[in-house]
């Protein structure tokens, strides 16, 4: 145990798993900022980069670790957690993953800490970039924008996977054996990524805060997040939304909000994250992406599933209808009054005929929003049908009036024999009859072949 | 000692060949370079500093890290090239595999030259597959980039079992274990080397080469 190091080895491990455990918190959250990453090789040593490794220090980041810590080193029992999450602008919030650091009993009793411990410290840290981008969260955190941001608690103590949901898988990065004990550093990740609601302590947010009016436009696009119930990289690819609002993108379809204000935020790209929640928000990066739902769908299973109406992250359920002109649509006049999330989804259930009133009924979509209100039926004003090139004459005929008269002609008398009700064997009874009918008449029918000649 | 191998698999399309070798190539060498070694007098030594990079893949749904030394890169990149043109034109269906093979260098004495001694040997094999339309490819650049993360945990695994790494050198050694030549990271002596296999399934040594930067120059 701790009688065979000598004092100053205790004293070396100790700030080794001390620094180690600050410079995998940097590592963990500086992968989840959205931002590819990029520190420059130096051949002359400045003595500060600890374990030999170009990482920077977040100074946020280091405060909240040093904070979790409270003077502490992750030991046996006592592990380092770093939770990673994701919370929509509506609030919503939704684990993806935890990183633990954590020791075990198993010690290794002949292993040079000064040397061999802090190489292994220095590789594992190299694993752990590789790995933080291969988890499923590091492709989320990529697309954050104003739709969710991606946001890290840290704790120690007690590893708490409760909040991953079911089938998380667990991948291991490395250990390290010391002296005092086996050091493990693993990841815990969500593999069903539907929303559920949660609250937590405190989370602070990895990325930029959004822009509120980021909120207000995306309301207007409602359908983007109907249609974020799903992987949006798939469904983008496939299905063609109104107003032309998926661009595909060089990863698949990343749908762009049109009227963006923040494109201006392009500049601040680089900043690094303020550490309280209580900060004004900043502007977000371009990019949005909204990806609630997030499951992973084959595109033709996308292509289905479009239009079986999962209530998305930003579709409040119990809310008032709104009519479609709220949306900002082209004709939005003459659209439909209302629409029910369900029942009168046009998309769900089409409507039996066309109605001339509407005529982009089929292609609307129905949402609902805390906006009430618009046109009600009566304001629809009956023009009289006017066909092209035709004139005004006095007959009592028009080509109007006929149109409209002999628009839905009934259907032909022949093509409307009910065949069931024929059988063949009913047929095949009735052949004799008809045969001696025929017969008996063959001279009338020769006299006409005759007259036909 | 013996030499410990490790073969991973891959099937890609055409041009995902080149990121896909880049990928898994570059994460090895991650592990597998330090920073440069500055010996003292008394000697020890320092060690310098290794930077990292992100770099996204643009036929593959894939980012992977390598280290920021763009010489090593322009090194990798070339032997990946070849490889991929060689797999391009041997006409075969299109299956090969690139080695990257870490070992020491042994000296011995006149006449006889320097011994490579292997000490870990990663095999790469490549299964070529063609696509027939734009769907396809979609999934295919998802499908590929989900299993080089595979690849990468497999390789990390394999990493932190923490076997057999060639013994810190004093100066006068340091060019027998590490490659000395770059100005920014210090990777263990490594060559690249590739083979095309026919669509036998046999081995056709004729497009041996070799891409090394340490050659046994008599």
């Amino acid at each position: 145990m701790d009688s065979d190091l000598s004092p100053q080895d205790k004293k070396d491990l100790d700030k080794f798993i001390k620094f180690f455990a600050l410079k995998t918190v940097q590592v963990i959250v500086q992968a989840r900022l959205g931002e590819k990453i990029n520190t420059c090789s130096s051949s002359s040593p400045t003595g500060s980069d600890w374990f030999n490794l170009a990482i920077k220090d977040i100074p946020e980041v280091t405060h909240e670790a040093k904070k979790a810590l409270a003077g502490q080193l992750p030991g046996i029992g006592r592990s380092m957690c770093v939770e990673i999450s994701l919370k929509t602008s509506e609030g919503d919030s939704m684990e993806l993953e935890t990183w633990c650091l954590e020791m075990n009993e198993k010690c290794d009793k002949d292993i040079k800490v000064s040397y061999t411990v802090y190489n292994r410290l220095s590789l594992l840290l190299k694993s752990l970039l590789a790995i933080t981008r291969v988890t499923p969260a590091y492709k989320l955190s990529r697309k954050q924008g104003h739709d969710y941001v991606i946001l890290y608690r840290i704790y120690f103590g007690d590893v708490q996977l409760t909040g991953l949901g079911e089938g998380f898988q667990t991948v291991r990065v490395g250990i390290v054996g010391t002296p005092i004990g086996t050091i493990t550093l693993s990841c815990a990740y969500r593999t069903n990524l539907a929303l559920m609601s949660s609250r937590y302590a405190l989370h602070l947010p990895v990325c930029k805060c959004w822009a509120i009016n980021c909120f207000e436009l995306h309301n207007q696009y409602d359908f983007l997040t109907c249609v974020c119930c799903f992987d949006l990289t798939e469904v983008a690819k496939y299905v063609s939304l109104p107003n032309q609002m998926v661009v595909p993108g060089k990863e698949g379809g990343v749908p762009q909000v049109p009227a963006q204000p923040t494109h201006g935020t392009a500049a601040e790209h680089g900043r690094i994250p303020s550490c309280p929640t209580g900060q004004s928000p900043q502007p977000a990066p371009p990019t949005s992406y909204c990806s609630i739902e997030v499951k992973t769908v084959s595109p033709s299973d996308a292509l289905e599933t479009t239009f079986t109406r999962k209530v998305g992250a930003f579709v409040n359920k119990a809310t008032t209808q709104v009519t479609t002109t709220s949306l900002d649509l082209p004709f939005a006049a003459f659209a439909p009054r209302a629409y029910d999330l369900q029942e009168n989804d046009p998309m769900v259930h089409p409507p039996p005929s066309p109605a001339p009133s509407s005529p982009l009924q089929g292609s609307l979509h129905s949402n609902t929003s805390s906006h009430s209100g618009g046109l009600p039926q009566d304001d629809f004003v009956m023009v009289d049908f006017k066909p092209a090139f035709s004139k005004d004459d006095l007959l009592p005929m028009d080509l109007g009036t006929f149109y409209k008269e002999f628009q839905n002609p009934p259907q032909l008398a022949s093509l409307s024999i009910d065949v069931s009700v024929q059988s063949m064997a009913e047929d095949l009874d009735s052949l004799p009859e008809k045969l001696a009918i025929y017969e008996k008449n063959i001279d009338e029918f020769d006299a006409f072949v005759d007259t036909l000649q | 000692m013996n030499c410990r191998s490790e073969v991973l698999e891959v099937s890609v399309e055409g041009r995902q060949v080149e990121e896909a070798m880049l990928a898994v190539l570059h994460t090895i060498l991650l592990h597998r370079s330090t920073g440069k070694f500055h010996y003292k007098k008394e000697g020890t030594y320092s060690i310098g500093t290794v930077g990292t990079q992100d770099v996204d893949c643009d036929f593959i749904d894939f980012t992977f890290v390598r280290v920021s030394a763009d010489e090593l890169d322009r090194v990798i990149r070339k032997a990946v090239a070849e490889f991929k043109d060689a797999l391009g034109n041997s006409g075969s269906d299109g299956m090969g595999q690139i080695s990257l093979e870490f070992y020491q260098k042994k000296k011995s004495r006149w006449p006889f030259s320097d011994e490579c001694i292997p000490w870990e040997v990663w095999s790469i094999k490549v299964n070529v597959v063609n696509l027939a339309n734009e769907q396809e490819r979609q999934i295919c650049r998802e499908k590929v980039g989900e299993k080089l993360g595979e690849k990468v945990i497999n390789i990390v695994e394999v990493i932190n079992r923490h076997d057999y790494l060639p013994k810190m050198p004093t100066q006068s050694e340091v060019d027998n274990v590490f490659d000395t030549s770059l100005k920014d990271v210090q990777p263990y002596l490594y060559k690249i080397t590739y083979q095309i296999t026919d669509s036998l399934g046999t081995s056709v040594s004729t497009t041996m080469r070799r891409l090394i930067k340490d050659t046994l120059a008599l």
